[in-house]
């Protein structure tokens, strides 16, 4: 009784599409992700008040205050819960959708 | 330890081994070591080593405030976060008197339910593999992908999703959200079928039925929680006992899956049945789902302020059982005391009950059934106490010694 299933099941995987996806490291050719897909942070300077308040929330301890009254991020502490980006009260900062956080040099793991 | 219940003429009689299984896995907070005792090749006694990775998550939380204890608690666990925050959050809710709305609640249930399905999949996916039945265990998590993918479109993380706030959830869902969803219960409902088959099959079958029996009495005395001790008879489950978010609409939607056996397919049964039980929930969920906002209008700040000095104890039923937080808050935004004890440090005290009397091949299977973490299962090392000789046996000679059992 199961040899048959068996042989169907395995016939009708022969021709069937490939379930996992080739991942593809060129930027425009990635795997797309979802719109609220929280990834590395994106900071605009300008619009920054600095209120500090994202200090205050940041579970990882990831956000230094800088001397001009801004922040700056160290990303490699980030845990990417986005708590940050919902107290800012200008909306300086965001969640892109960036997921390959990882690299060779270490001040790219800054944001400033 | 070593002259725990066995006479001396036995030990000079048979060589008896001490193999260490365990102990590190960073994904769980109790990561288990077990030391067994085997005479041959049957387990004599079996030794429960715990607080090898031991984060001190309680005392990083208590020097925090509440904002950033919410994300600290819910890397807890890498499987159960949702149930975790959802606890923490419960507990300061209860604390302040915050009242989250009842589409919050309900959103809350649809996560904590979508995640009931993941985790239970990942777990008849391991068995499946500990089995010897890998294109089974292959199926199953091509099944549990489905759910991940949908975590991400909904709350932006597969695992970590991050969707508790204080006095709500933070995602809402969309229309297109809802239509995926129900196209992707159906989906599953068809595998979670298919699947249920393939554990009928005779090679499951003679693998774990009669396993590991864990019997009613003794369950209730280990206090085993969540499906091992529903797969031994105890009718328990926080779910209708202590109905928490929406869960009191739902009392008639579903049912607490019991099995009497107490063996390993029973455990593995009760599982496989509660995910079409967590299907039924979400459909309601879906169809319920009440309007009106998600959070309150306060941000995260004037929320802190409000939460008074006080104490509370919260319950959830996560996937592996009751999960209970205490939480102490000192009235200025930080915690003063918490205790989290999860499901998996209640279920471990009944390995030492199970292994005894089953051979060395039948270790990862029992292990597995009880749904721990199982790569704390990745070596084992066996000392001949004869000549201290020893001898690292890796995970896949234990397979397989499995598989020949099975061939014989």
């Amino acid at each position: 009784m199961r040899v048959g299933k068996v042989f169907r099941d395995a016939f009708r995987s022969l021709f069937r599409k490939p379930v996992t996806v080739e991942y593809i490291t060129k930027p425009g050719k990635m795997v797309p992700v979802p719109e609220r897909f929280r990834g590395r942070i994106s900071y605009d300077r300008e619009t920054c008040i600095g209120c500090l308040l994202c200090i205050r929330v940041c579970p990882g301890g990831v956000i230094l205050s800088t001397e001009e009254g801004k922040v700056a991020f160290n990303i490699s502490r980030c845990i990417l819960c986005g708590q940050c980006a919902e107290v800012c009260p200008k909306g300086a900062i965001k969640l892109s959708s960036q997921f390959e956080i990882v690299t060779y040099n270490k001040e790219e793991l800054t944001i400033k | 330890m070593i002259e725990r219940g066995i006479e001396k003429e036995v030990e000079v009689e048979y060589t008896r081994l001490r193999i260490h299984f365990g102990p590190v896995h960073p994904a769980l907070k109790e990561p288990v070591s077990l030391r067994v005792f085997v005479k041959g090749e049957e387990v004599v006694d079996v030794d429960i080593v715990l607080g090898h990775v031991h984060r001190g998550i309680e005392s990083l939380a208590e020097g925090r405030n509440l904002a950033q204890a919410l994300y600290l608690v819910e890397r807890i666990c890498g499987i159960c976060s949702h149930s975790h925050t959802t606890c923490f959050t419960q507990a300061l809710e209860e604390i302040s008197g915050i009242k989250p709305s009842e589409r919050a609640l309900y959103l809350r249930t649809l996560i904590f339910e979508m995640e009931r399905i993941h985790s239970h999949l990942l777990l008849l996916g391991i068995m499946a593999y500990e089995v010897g039945f890998d294109t089974l265990f292959m199926f199953t998590w091509h099944v549990r992908e489905r759910i991940l993918d949908l975590f991400e479109k909904i709350t932006g993380n597969r695992i970590h999703h991050a969707m508790n706030t204080i006095g709500g959830v933070r995602w809402d869902l969309t229309p297109e959200m809802v239509k995926e969803l129900d196209a992707c219960l159906g989906e599953i409902e068809k595998s979670i079928k298919y699947i249920h088959d393939a554990f009928m099959d005779k090679t499951v079958e003679k693998r774990t039925y009669g396993l590991g029996v864990l019997d009613h009495s003794r369950a209730i005395k280990l206090c085993v929680v969540g499906p091992t001790a529903r797969g031994s008879g105890v009718n328990i489950d926080v779910r209708r006992d202590h109905p928490y978010a929406a869960y009191n609409d739902m009392k008639e939607v579903f049912s607490v899956i019991l099995r009497k056996d107490g063996d390993v397919y029973a455990r593995t049964e009760v599982r496989l049945l509660e995910i079409l039980e967590s299907i039924n929930i979400i459909r309601m969920v879906l169809d319920r789902l009440p309007e009106g906002s998600i959070r309150p209008e306060e941000n995260i700040f004037r929320l802190m302020r409000k939460i008074q000095e006080g104490e509370a104890v919260s319950l959830v039923e996560a996937p592996r059982g009751e999960l209970l937080y205490f939480v102490k808050t000192d009235g200025k935004g930080g915690l003063r005391r918490l205790k989290v004890r999860t499901p998996t440090f209640s279920n471990l005290a009944c390995l030492k009950h199970v292994l005894v009397g089953h051979e060395i091949a039948d270790i990862p299977v029992i292990v597995a059934s009880i749904d721990p973490c199982l790569s704390c299962t990745n070596r084992v090392t066996i000392i001949n106490r004869e000549n201290g000789e020893l001898n690292v046996v890796g995970m896949d000679t234990l397979r397989r010694r499995v598989r020949k059992k099975w061939m014989q």
